[in-house]
């Protein structure tokens, strides 16, 4: 009898399961870590001017590397304001609309931080927006977690290519993209270094 | 079918004692030695087989009357001549029980029509097979159908007194018990592995070995003391072995049979809980198997008995403790003692005469079967090939079921023909 | 993951993240909207022919709170004299189309004969006395949760061991976890072979409970049957609960840490004192809650994913954009 499996697919981008970093000689990068640093402090200045201020405002991180962004944002609005805001991870694996075409894929975890998200503005957290099919689906998890009072979206890159109407209120960076190409987003907390990538294409 | 009254047999090696040609006239054998053809003889081109006397099976259930859609008398009988049975003992669970004079009569009946294999009732030793009255032993002796054998056989007689009166009652007409030997209270019915660490695992009821041993041990005392015959059917442990050489050496008039599945198969098959190795006894581990094949090599165990229990498909397609016991045996018997006993040297094609065809025609009583190989006697003659290969397919069987517990198993000797008083019923492995 | 039939069927690695996982479902039971969208639109049966409201309902649950559609089918007990035989029976309820049967069978081995006949995933809910590999997962979860990592501990297993098959699910997921498993009853009712068995699997076997008990980090107590009695295998409930039984007494041989595990339904008074039902240490009612996110996990496994090959993941097509990765047209 064969043994069936379960896969734990690799850590990647989460609009492109199962890569892990490429170690094509074509990839080019795009942000550099100061790029990807400046990129973030400008996003959490552009969260709190949105928001007037801290309050009321729960980051959410989506996995495996929004939650790191997530984590970063929070730190800059409290070197900014002074205050600490409630940050936590959001995962969607559930809700995702494409498990049957895949392997099952393992959980990752959803932690809401202590206030919830009830009457708050829940900041989403992640890397690249793609077909935003992913946020789609971290809109029905917060659906079944509580009934905030906003949702805004914050992305470190947005490369286009939307598949439904949805749209980032910060970017980091719009990188156009061909859909044919390949945009890795890595992070010192995963990856040793803070790069963005693009590689592949058919030129 | 060959309507020719005279046969010739060419070049055959006359049960292992050389080659030699074997002519038969009006069902007799009327010479034998070097032969040339008389003109209106048929001729079987037997260079290179084996001629054996025709087999006969102690053990064997077809399923009529009362599953007739599992196997009928007639295509039992099919199934025993491709398998190269001459005569055939058909054991008394069917549906009704043959447990009266009439019903062994109709039983012999339709055999006899079939043309095919001599079919001889098996009596049950108590009615219906309940344990507790003797059946119409008597009367079943007397009748056209002249039982000899009795057997309750699905049932163990568990009664010691029944059992001691059988013993004594059956003497009377030189009649002989063959006992399924199963202390219901060791193994009931729901017990079908070998009780041991794999039926520990599997969580499937397990049938002790010594379940069948102390019923063995049991009889042969009663058989000492009564000094009558006891005949032990499908023994399956070391354990029954040892006290089956322990009673011959004191004398008691014990015979014992042992089936094909039981010297080669092992209770480790039932790990993926397939109900086509549920049988009962169950299979047992290795030990007892080599333990089953020296027993039947030195004469401890008299015959080879193939027990062929067809069952329609939907008795078998059932979780495992629900499937109904048995598996087919009649076409599968002698490839399997060729295989295990003959290719490793057990057993000589003399050998094999004794345990499928003299011996059992003995126990039972029937004169015109497990005859030499000599002028006058009947023809009832197998002819072997050795050295056939043959990849056992289910499908490709006589019976009317599919129980098979050898399918796809390749196996070295097979029969090419079976003769039944001169007239042949199969050549060439298939129905003449 | 195709079927669950036996815990023989799961590497280590397989039962953490089986484990994982019902973390996260565990916290779908906390939230006020219990359901997730992702098994919608999969059908699951239980196909149950014996009955256990409290197994089938916990299955049932953790089917629907991931929005599959459950049905219950209560099986005729067959036999092969009367009425359809089990492959009948199935291949009816498959044929109506059917992605996840769960069965539960009073004949061991019934839950993989099954899998042969029908392409939906099987998941065995107890197949006679082999195995109830979710009742383990449970079990595992459950003491993992009060005692953390499960490898070295020692668990005492307790009762009546030969018709249990929540013993043979668990000494394979508990060896399988790294503890060590000591299991305890009257001769008569310890498997045959279970001297080899021990030996080739690494558990010991002790008449003796008191001498086990103190070195346990974790007690589980099987159900014993009364109707055993008449099978002869104890001489009356009072001797087995004297010899056997967790009693109020025996729980003062407990280490302080030391839990107590039973997979219900109990005998209290036979096998188990009340007082030890109900004592903090108890994780009885912990297990009954655990039984359902741990189902909802191997629901997930089962059903949520596709067929593909993890092979072909690489090549997984991006929905509404084409992404071609290396090496792959």
């Amino acid at each position: 009898m064969t043994r069936p499996d379960i896969v734990v697919p690799p850590a990647g981008s989460d609009d492109e399961p199962g890569q892990t970093a490429p170690t094509s000689s074509s990839a080019r990068v795009v942000m550099g870590s100061g790029d990807v640093s400046r990129a973030l402090r400008r996003v959490a200045h552009e969260i709190l001017e949105r928001n007037k201020g801290a309050h009321g405002l729960v980051v959410l991180g989506i996995p495996t590397r929004g939650v790191a962004l997530a984590r970063r944002l929070v730190q800059v609005m409290a070197e900014v304001e002074g205050v600490t805001v409630p940050v936590g991870a959001l995962d969607i694996t559930m809700h995702r609309d494409d498990l049957r075409r895949q392997p099952v894929r393992a959980i990752e975890h959803t932690d809401i931080p202590a206030p919830g998200i009830d009457d708050r503005t829940v900041v989403l957290v992640d890397d690249v927006l793609f077909s935003g099919r992913t946020v789609r689906a971290a809109l029905d998890s917060l659906a079944d977690l509580g009934r905030p009072r906003a949702v805004r979206l914050a992305v470190l890159v947005d490369r286009g290519h939307r598949d439904l109407p949805i749209r980032a209120d910060h970017v980091g960076k719009n990188l156009p993209t061909s859909s044919s190409e390949r945009v890795q987003v890595l992070l010192s907390e995963h990856d040793g270094v803070d790069e963005v990538r693009i590689s592949g294409g058919n030129r | 079918m060959s309507t020719a009254t005279t046969l010739l047999v060419k070049g055959a090696d006359l049960a292992g004692a050389g080659a030699g040609d074997l002519l038969v006239r009006d069902g007799v054998v009327v010479e034998v030695g070097s032969v040339s053809a008389p003109r209106d003889a048929e001729v079987i081109d037997a260079d290179g087989l084996v001629a054996l006397p025709g087999l006969v099976d102690l053990h064997t259930h077809l399923r009529e009357p009362g599953r007739e859609d599992a196997e009928t008398i007639a295509t039992g009988a099919a199934a025993a001549a491709v398998g190269g049975y001459t005569a055939i003992l058909a054991m008394a669970n069917t549906t009704p029980v043959t447990d009266t004079a009439e019903a062994a009569e109709r039983i012999a009946e339709l055999g006899a029509r079939t043309g095919l294999v001599d079919v001889q009732p098996i009596g049950a030793v108590t009615k219906g097979l309940a344990g507790e009255e003797l059946a119409e032993l008597g009367l079943m002796a007397r009748s056209r159908a002249r039982v000899r054998v009795f057997s309750d056989d699905g049932h163990c007689v568990h009664d010691a007194r029944v059992m001691r009166r059988a013993l004594e009652y059956v003497r009377a007409f030189d009649g002989v018990i063959s006992q399924h030997a199963q202390e219901p209270r060791l193994a009931d019915g729901a017990a079908c592995c070998h009780e041991g660490e794999l039926s520990g695992r599997l969580g499937l009821p397990g049938w002790p070995g010594v379940a069948e041993e102390v019923i063995v041990a049991r009889d042969v005392m009663l058989a000492r003391h009564t000094g009558s015959r006891v005949h032990i059917a499908h023994v399956s442990t070391a354990g029954s072995v040892e006290v089956l050489r322990w009673a011959r050496s004191q004398g008691v008039a014990v015979t014992a049979e042992v089936t094909p599945h039981h010297l080669l198969l092992t209770t480790d098959l039932l790990s993926g809980y397939d109900p086509t190795f549920k049988v009962n006894p169950p299979l047992r581990p290795a030990e007892d198997v080599e333990a089953l094949r020296a027993a039947l090599a030195d004469g401890t165990i008299d015959a080879v008995a193939t027990d062929h229990a067809p069952h329609a498909r939907h008795d078998k397609e059932h979780a495992f403790v629900d499937a109904a016991f048995g598996m087919l045996g009649l076409e599968t018997a002698l490839p399997v003692v060729s295989e295990v006993m003959v290719a490793s040297g057990l057993l000589d094609w003399a050998g094999v005469a004794q345990v499928m065809s003299v011996r059992p025609a003995r126990i039972a009583g029937l004169a015109g079967h497990g005859r030499p190989l000599a002028v006058g006697e009947p023809a009832n003659l197998t002819l072997v090939d050795p050295q056939a290969q043959v990849t056992v397919d289910r499908d490709a069987s006589m019976s009317l079921s599919r129980n098979n517990p050898w399918h796809g198993r390749t196996l070295r000797g097979a029969v090419h023909a079976t003769v039944l008083r001169g007239r042949p019923t199969v050549l060439k492995g298939a129905l003449a | 993951m195709r079927h669950l039939l036996s815990m023989e069927d799961l590497e280590t690695d397989e039962i953490l993240t089986l484990l994982t996982t019902a973390e996260s479902m565990h916290d779908v039971q906390r939230r006020e909207v219990k359901k997730l969208p992702t098994l919608r639109g999969r059908t699951i049966v239980n196909l149950f022919f014996e009955d256990s409201t409290r197994t089938r309902s916990s299955f049932e649950i953790a089917g629907k709170w991931l929005s599959a559609d459950v049905i219950n089918i209560s099986g005729k007990g067959s036999s092969t004299s009367k009425g359809e035989s089990l492959r009948d029976t199935v291949l009816t309820v498959a044929a109506m189309g059917v992605d996840g049967l769960v069965i539960r069978h009073h004949a061991s081995g019934a839950a993989r004969q099954v899998s042969q006949w029908v392409d939906a995933s099987i998941v065995n809910a107890g197949d006679g006395m082999h195995e109830h590999p979710t009742q383990a997962l449970l079990d595992a979860y459950t003491m993992r949760r009060a005692l953390g990592d499960l490898a070295g501990r020692h668990v005492a297993i307790v009762g009546d061991l030969t018709h249990s098959r929540v013993l043979r699910s668990n000494l394979i997921c508990l060896a399988r976890l790294g503890a060590r498993v000591t299991v305890v009853a009257p001769p008569t009712l310890m498997p045959s072979g279970i001297g080899t068995w021990a030996a080739a699997e690494g558990f010991e076997t002790s008449y003796d409970l008191d001498a086990v008990l103190p070195s346990a980090d974790a007690v589980m107590m099987l159900r014993v049957q009364r109707e055993r009695m008449s099978g002869g295998f104890f001489p009356t409930p009072r001797e087995y609960t004297v010899g056997y039984g967790l009693t109020r007494d025996r729980l003062r041989l407990l280490q302080d840490h030391t839990v107590i595990c039973h997979p219900g339904p109990m005998n209290r008074g036979l096998e188990i004192a009340a007082d030890a039902a109900d004592a903090a240490r108890s994780l009885i009612l912990d297990q009954v809650s655990a039984g359902v996110a741990v189902r909802m996990s191997v629901l997930y496994h089962l059903l949520a994913g596709g067929s593909a090959e993890p092979a072909a993941r690489a090549g997984a097509q991006r929905t509404g954009a084409t992404t071609v990765h290396e090496g792959v047209s």
